[in-house]
């Protein structure tokens, strides 16, 4: 566990899951219907806020956007 | 051969009577859509065909026959009775796209309650004005968006019931809730159906205009008629076919031919219920062999956007049908998917009120990429004159999109909105509210939306809803929301912002701004973008000038400035 995982993890149960269901660093969250296309938007934008860095909008795909852990991934690789 | 044969010999022998023949259905007699979708399609023999093969986000999978679609709905109708509910009584669905929609759909038109789906991710001020106008009896919905109702039932007197088809045990349920599970609850063999007739009520579905709040679109059951035929002939379903229809029930192509045409048509046809991935589509269809795909734009221009090489990894020889809906289908999309599945996506026109297609391409005919197609047999529709709403003498005018009123599915009704809907007709004709032209070979050519309405991703969303709700939001004074181009959705939400004194824009508060929007209404009306600015163009009698900002966007002439506040 890092502090990036923990930061994004807590924010998307703030954000985008209505009820108790509980999530871990690898549940699937765009496949998995608790984060849709159009809501990857303000996850983008909260990425980009948090961490200063400006993700290439053909880098947000649903692909890169599906777990904690693949989020973390794709910031670290625009966080200098 | 496909099922519709020769259009212009079909044009020419036309009558909704073929459909009334195929469905065994005679002016005056009963016509219940659930029955037709489950009960009637055991009768002619195919009980223990597969009706509906599910898939969950996880790869679990369910599966459902003919027989247990008719069982599984007169449960649902007995316990619907049950609680008290009458015929008449609108039944909202609030779920995702889980067998117990598609079942429980069926199982409210038997029971002879009026079926109001509703999208799931709708946050509660939606949920609730949609609620509050049809005055709903009861929801069924999950328990994860469980909460989104309990935050609003106070404001709610008249809806009875709140039912959890997932209800955790171990949890108490709160006063109205009750527990009902599809699959342990006692099964009812013989159900009494309740004798709809043609112009019974059937479905609500609400839709977004441009100003005042979403409107109730009534159907009744003979809509049945216009969704079989349409499926039989447009989507050429065909009895071996194993079908996926993408949309959600929570609007109405979700309905019309995610449950509607395709099990009144008896075909096999399977549901993925997991977010949007290339990999995970093409996997379902190579997996469950589908033959006939009805998609919408925005997934196919996601597809694209994905890459050839992802399509490489699967075996979709299966396919042998391809259409769309939702917004126009760009030529691109047309040529893309002839040249990686070697057949082309059909382009299909319709819209929630016209309740089944209107204007499309169909099998076997010439396929001009980026057009409409020509009307479905039996629909008049033309071009006319926005301003005398005649038709044009000459093709290749660009003016309005009108039909004949009188097709089966055609609304009855904006519910308790008769002065709205009144203004749908003009000069004997029922207009869309879309701009088009006609060429020589009578191909319809859309050319955009007659009004402000934003189309993104084939959903409508209400600038005026939009811009409401901004202004709830405590740093706002003033905004202006308008569509702006995106080559996935079409359009995408922008919001032009005015801030309270004390509020300075920033990063922070753009995101804080688009997640008031999201969780008050739904994804689909949060603004991918907000631009903060110091004054809104308006006309010296204060009014706010969108279409200045639209045109912005959009790159286009902003026009007359005549009527601009201090020009």
């Amino acid at each position: 566990m890092d502090e990036m995982q923990e930061i994004i993890k807590n924010y998307v149960i703030k954000e985008y899951v209505e009820d108790d269901t509980e999530l871990t660093y690898d549940s699937p969250l765009i496949s998995g219907g608790i984060v849709d296309s159009f809501s990857m938007v303000s996850l983008k934008r909260f990425l980009e806020n948090k961490y200063n860095i400006a993700i290439p909008d053909d880098k947000a795909t649903p692909e890169a956007f599906d777990s904690v852990n693949k989020i973390c991934a794709l910031v670290r690789e625009y966080v200098k | 051969m496909s099922n519709i044969g020769s259009y212009e010999e079909r044009i020419k022998n036309f009558d909704w009577q073929i459909a009334e023949k195929e469905l065994d259905y005679e002016p005056g007699n009963m016509i219940n859509i659930g029955w037709y979708c489950s009960d009637r399609i055991c009768e002619k023999g195919y009980g223990n065909k597969p009706a509906l093969i599910w898939e969950g986000s996880t790869g679990n999978e369910k599966r459902y026959t003919y027989n247990d679609l008719r069982i599984n709905s007169n449960t649902i109708g007995h316990f619907l009775r049950g609680l008290g509910i009458k015929p008449g009584d609108r039944v909202c669905l609030f779920m995702d796209k889980i067998p117990e929609l598609y079942i429980g759909f069926l199982g409210i038109l038997k029971m002879g309650g009026i079926a109001q789906p509703l999208f799931s991710a709708f946050g509660d001020e939606s949920l609730y004005v949609r609620l509050d106008n049809a005055q709903t009896t009861a929801i069924i919905t999950q328990k994860k968006h469980a909460p989104k109702v309990r935050k609003i039932m106070d404001k709610m007197p008249y809806l009875k019931h709140l039912i959890i088809v997932d209800a955790d045990p171990s949890k108490p349920l709160l006063d109205r809730e009750v527990a009902f599970d599809m699959e342990t609850a006692e099964k009812v063999e013989k159900f009494e159906v309740h004798p709809t007739y043609a112009e019974s009520p059937s479905v609500l579905h609400y839709t977004s205009g441009t100003t005042g709040l979403p409107k109730g679109v009534q159907h009744v059951h003979y809509s049945l008629i216009a969704q079989y035929l349409t499926s039989k002939w447009v989507l050429d379903l065909q009895n071996s076919d194993i079908y996926w229809c993408t949309a959600d029930p929570g609007w109405v192509t979700g309905t019309s031919y995610g449950i509607i045409g395709a099990f009144s048509n008896g075909v096999t046809q399977c549901v993925l219920d997991a977010g949007f991935s290339a990999d995970n589509w093409y996997r379902f269809i190579e997996k469950h062999k589908i033959s006939m795909w009805y998609s919408a734009p925005t997934a196919i221009r996601s597809l694209m956007k994905a890459g050839d090489e992802v399509i490489k990894k699967y075996d979709l020889s299966s396919l042998r049908h391809l259409a769309s809906v939702g917004e126009p289908l760009n030529s691109e999309a047309v040529i893309w998917s002839e040249k990686v599945f070697g057949k082309p996506f059909l382009d299909t026109y319709w819209q929630t009120e016209t309740g089944s297609m209107m204007i499309t391409n169909f099998p076997g005919m010439k396929i001009k990429p980026g057009s409409m197609g020509k009307p479905f047999p039996g629909i008049t529709a033309t071009v006319i004159d926005p301003e005398t709403y005649e038709p044009f003498g000459e093709t290749g005018k660009i003016g309005l999109i009108a039909i004949k009123p009188g097709w089966p599915s055609m609304m009855r009704a904006y519910w308790r909105n008769e002065e709205t809907y009144k203004k749908k007709f003009q000069n004997g004709w029922y207009l869309p509210g879309d701009r088009s032209s006609i060429d020589s070979e009578g191909y319809f050519w859309f050319v955009g939306r007659d009004d402000d309405v934003i189309n993104t991703g084939g959903h409508l969303v209400s600038p005026f809803e939009v811009e409401s709700a901004l202004l709830e939001h405590p740093a706002v004074a003033e905004s202006a929301v308008v569509a702006k181009p995106d080559f996935v959705n079409m359009e995408v939400v922008k919001a032009f912002v005015t801030l309270k004194p004390g509020f300075t824009g920033s990063k922070d508060l753009d995101l804080e701004i688009m997640n008031f929007v999201r969780k008050k209404l739904s994804p689909l009306a949060m603004p991918q973008e907000i631009e903060f600015i110091d004054t809104l163009p308006k006309t010296r009698s204060g009014k706010i000038m969108r279409r200045i900002l639209h045109a912005k966007e959009w790159g286009e002439e902003i026009g007359d400035t005549s009527t601009l506040e201090n020009d």
